[in-house]
């Protein structure tokens, strides 16, 4: 399975076909979360807490009740405690007691937003107007939004039960620091010590939400009998169902989730927030029930990922060599622990081959909704931060800054700080192809920096299941269970027809529902192509296997007298010639007489995900009379392993780029004294409009992951991490000025303008 | 009180109930099942929603139903005419200018509205007209392209 496909040429990897479920998607056909109706729906409304931070002393559901119309309400009732450890589901660890009061406060509120009771409805009119009858008698409590603060000793304590993990003696008193990690490589000390220059710097970031389009949504019906049917908007169905069935108690084969076609996810819809809540309703009702979030409730409610603080101290001799790198990370989790600092420990100098690293970071609750994973969870922060100083050294040092980069590049061999020796890698091949590029090369004009930076996103495998059928007439329906968000469907069913050697258009690809495939984890960490592409592989040798034993079958010889070559089913050795070549389309016909329908299987656990490093380089313009950056010119560089599709790799790096760019220059969660969210609309929580950027260009860099069949190594996420501190080193070279805070918008630019010409 | 709404959409002549404070995109989705167009804000800043009224284009989440009485109204259900699509929803698919694709009606309907007024637009022009029509997924590259690429196949050059 982990052998490269040998040939120098695929037929079907590396083209350009329009995807499977294309045609749907541009007639308005497809069918996203909101999109489904089912007969008697009720409409299922959330009352969310008006307080950053409040104790619940009561809730009194009983005028609402009474309301005609209303058909269930829920409330902490119904959602009975967890204990707080650490379970596997998939491959991430959650703690059901986090989960359960996300979905449902209990004790207490910890953001504003956060949900106290919901209604089902026979109408969304009157669903509202029963949120209005139930009363909450909150205690209201001081509150915490920012990181630093929440680390004080003094600072109000959101989680009673946290108790700084990670730390000897263990503290004797709660706190907001939830944990603390630590990655050491070498000898810090002594890495500084050789160093002729040390730049030490602190840079802060803010919380940033993931924007999907297409807000959360689901339709929960729960029969008499127990059974029941979700539908929902997901990056994981899987999860799903081990998420709800865990909080409702429920055994995981009475709930069947499907998954709606999904408008949107980058790691924010791997969780589940208005699942169970709707299910509990349907459940008092047995009438199905709808929930969709509005904008505002997905803003204050879901994702985001974290703000930060961020040190980072490094040493560097004249010649270029970087002797040490050092760097705290404080991450904001939200009211629960569990923000992504750890890999973003792991990421910070992962580019680099460096002798003396460390590391050490800290999981910090405030009364914030809990962040969510957003593309690369971690990496894009701490990497921001470590490729600005990198810049900074390179400035200092009057190197050019890919020539810094290339001296201390890891490559192949490189023991990464944060464990393990890499395999081969592309992050030299990255950096020689932007030295290359048109855009290093071009002209700049006035009021405009470049700058670049480099990025590292680990990928990952896990538990993936195809199901290949061979159908009578030799097409091929192929059934995976990763939700496919952006191509997947084409690049399944492009290795699919790879493999079997039949025409693309003769796959037709689907996404299967809980009850119809073996588990599947998410799809997240760019593992998607990568691993659904393992099992599409696996299963479709398994085809390949069946027919040539069907075929050794009719022809009377040994199963192992009987080759696979050209796509065809041949004898072999002592037989060849003796009988007539067979393709898949001829067995598929007589597969009744020859042992019934040809199935293939790829249940995985999927190893071998392989690293993408990529590098960026940003062209901005400043407007000095008002501190607005604009990016000018933008160039996406990127080892993909081997691009299936390479038009939706493009895709990936250059929507990758554009969140970049948002996050560097306009996106934040501005809060407000009280602790409550005052952007919480697209008006003035700005994602990046078409006006505001211009093309990007990409690079496809291929260095094929050798443990893929086809060289696959997983794309989306990586792309996301070099864009803040490629654009904070343009805008260096635009503004004059050296900036630390995200995102640079124009006030903040001009102020700091300002302050250099005074 | 529910009113009674008499309009055209996409050529034919349809009639729904619909209650004062009712939006012109949930009249469209739930009593007229097309749900082609999208909610991704509710307050006109997403442009996943947007239609044609009378030839201009609106994000059919600030329309109400009942303004729409006897106008006509187009949306992306109307797009594809028999077996051919729309030279722009078959440029959106060759330059793979969708990945999610929940952006993609509205994108669609607000570009064909460009072209209708101006055959010829240089990349800044579509860059303006689909400011409001908000992508997470693709950083509009693929977009602009396919708009431009069906602009000049639809002009024949």
């Amino acid at each position: 399975m982990q052998e490269r496909v040998k040939g120098p040429q695929f037929d079907i990897v590396g083209t350009r076909p329009v995807r499977p479920d294309g045609a749907d998607k541009v007639t308005g056909r497809a069918k996203y979360g909101a999109d489904h109706r089912v007969a008697g729906q009720l409409v299922g409304k959330v009352l969310r807490s008006p307080y950053a931070h409040a104790r619940i002393r009561s809730i009194d559901v009983s005028a609402a009740a009474k309301l005609p119309g209303v058909k269930a309400i829920v409330t902490r009732e119904d959602f009975k405690d967890q204990p707080s450890e650490f379970v596997p589901a998939g491959e991430m660890l959650v703690n059901y007691r986090d989960v359960v009061r996300n979905v449902m406060a209990h004790e207490k509120v910890l953001f504003e937003g956060h949900p106290v009771a919901a209604v089902a409805a026979t109408s969304e009119s009157i669903a509202r107007a029963a949120l209005k009858l139930i009363k909450v008698d909150y205690e209201v409590l001081p509150h915490v939004i920012d990181v630093v603060e929440a680390m004080k000793p003094d600072a109000p304590v959101v989680d009673e039960t946290i108790f700084t993990a990670g730390v000897t003696p263990p503290p004797t008193k709660p706190s907001n620091v939830a944990k603390r990690v630590e990655f050491v490589l070498g000898d810090i000390e002594k890495g500084f010590k050789e160093a002729d220059l040390v730049i030490e710097r602190e840079f802060n970031t803010q919380p940033v939400h993931q924007g999907y389009i297409e807000p959360h949504a689901c339709i929960a019906t729960v029969s008499e009998d127990g059974t029941a049917e979700l539908w929902t908007t997901t990056q994981g169905h899987w999860v799903a169902r081990a998420h709800c069935a865990r909080l409702l108690g429920w055994d995981i084969t009475k709930l069947r989730v499907t998954s709606s076609e999904i408008g949107g996810g980058f790691g924010g819809k791997t969780v589940v927030y208005l699942e169970p809540v709707a299910l509990a309703l349907s459940a008092k009702t047995h009438r199905p029930v709808k929930m969709v979030m509005s904008r505002e409730e997905v803003f204050k409610a879901s994702g985001p990922t974290s703000g930060a603080n961020v040190w980072v101290k490094m040493g560097v001799k004249k010649d270029g060599t970087i002797t040490a790198g050092e760097a705290v990370l404080k991450y904001q989790a939200g009211c629960f622990q569990g923000s992504p600092v750890q890999p973003g420990c792991m990421c910070a100098f992962a580019p680099y081959d460096l002798a003396n690293v460390k590391v050490v970071g800290f999981d910090v609750l405030s009364n914030r909704p809990k962040v969510a994973a957003y593309r690369a969870p971690g990496g894009p922060i701490s990497e921001y931060a470590v490729e600005s100083v990198v810049d900074e050294i390179a400035e200092k040092l009057g190197m050019c800054p890919i020539e810094l980069r290339l001296k201390n590049a890891a490559k192949e061999g490189t023991k990464a700080a944060y464990g393990p020796k890499f395999g081969p890698i592309g992050m030299v091949e990255c950096l020689e192809a932007a030295k290359s590029s048109p855009h290093w090369n071009g002209p700049l004009g006035k009021n405009q920096g470049r700058g670049i930076a480099a990025g590292f996103w680990f990928n990952i495998g896990g538990e993936t299941t195809v199901n290949l059928q061979l159908n009578e007439d030799g097409t091929v329906t192929l059934m995976a269970g990763t939700p496919d968000i952006g191509g997947l469907r084409a690049s399944l069913a492009m290795m699919a027809a790879e493999e079997l050697k039949i025409p693309y258009e003769k796959v037709r690809p689907i996404i299967g529902d809980t009850a119809t495939l073996g588990y599947n984890f998410v799809t997240g960490g760019s593992r998607s192509t990568f691993s659904s592409g393992l099992a599409t592989v696996e299963a479709a040798r398994s085809i390949i296997k069946q027919a040539c034993g069907r075929a050794a079958k009719l022809w009377e010889i040994p199963e192992d007298a009987v080759t696979w070559e050209d796509g065809e089913i041949r004898p072999a050795g002592d037989n060849a010639g003796k009988f007539k070549a067979m393709k898949l389309a001829d067995i598929a016909k007589v597969a009744g007489k020859t042992g019934g329908a040809l199935v293939g299987v790829g249940a995985i656990s999927a190893q071998g995900a392989a690293p993408s490093f990529g590098v960026h380089i940003a062209d901005t313009e400043v407007d000095p009379d008002t501190g607005k950056l604009t990016v000018t010119r933008y160039t996406v560089i990127q080892d993909a392993g081997i691009a299936i599709h390479p038009s939706y790799v493009e895709g990936q790096f250059q929507g990758g780029a554009a969140q970049g760019i948002g996050w560097a220059l306009n996106e934040e969660y501005i809060y407000d004294d009280k602790g409550r969210l005052q952007n919480a609309g697209f008006l003035d929580y700005r994602i990046p409009v078409a006006s505001d950027l211009p093309m990007i260009e990409t690079i496809i860099v291929e260095v094929p992951n050798p443990r893929h069949p086809y060289g696959v190594r997983g794309i989306g996420e990586t792309a996301i991490v070099p864009p803040m501190a490629a654009v904070n080193a343009s805008a260096r070279r635009a503004t004059g000025v050296r900036m630390f805070e995200l995102p640079l918008s124009p006030p903040k630019v001009l102020k700091a303008m300002k302050g250099k010409s005074a | 009180m529910k009113h009674h709404v008499t309009t055209m959409v996409n050529g034919d002549e349809v009639e729904f109930l619909c209650s004062t404070e009712q939006t012109l995109l949930d009249c469209l989705r739930d009593e007229l099942d097309l749900t082609g167009a999208k909610e991704g804000c509710g307050s006109g800043d997403c442009g996943a929603c947007s239609v044609l009224v009378d030839g201009r284009l609106v994000c059919s989440c600030l329309v109400l139903g009942v303004e729409v009485s006897g106008k006509k109204i187009e949306t992306i259900e109307g797009m594809a005419k028999g077996d051919e699509l729309h030279p722009l929803q078959r440029k959106f698919l060759e330059h793979a200018a969708l990945q999610c694709g929940i952006c993609t009606p509205g994108v669609l309907v607000a570009a064909k509205s460009l072209l209708e007024k101006n055959p010829d637009p240089t990349e800044t022009e579509v860059r303006y007209w689909l400011a409001g029509n908000l992508c997470r997924c693709t950083g509009y590259d693929k977009i602009i392209r396919a708009v431009m690429d069906a602009a000049a196949e639809m002009r024949g050059a």
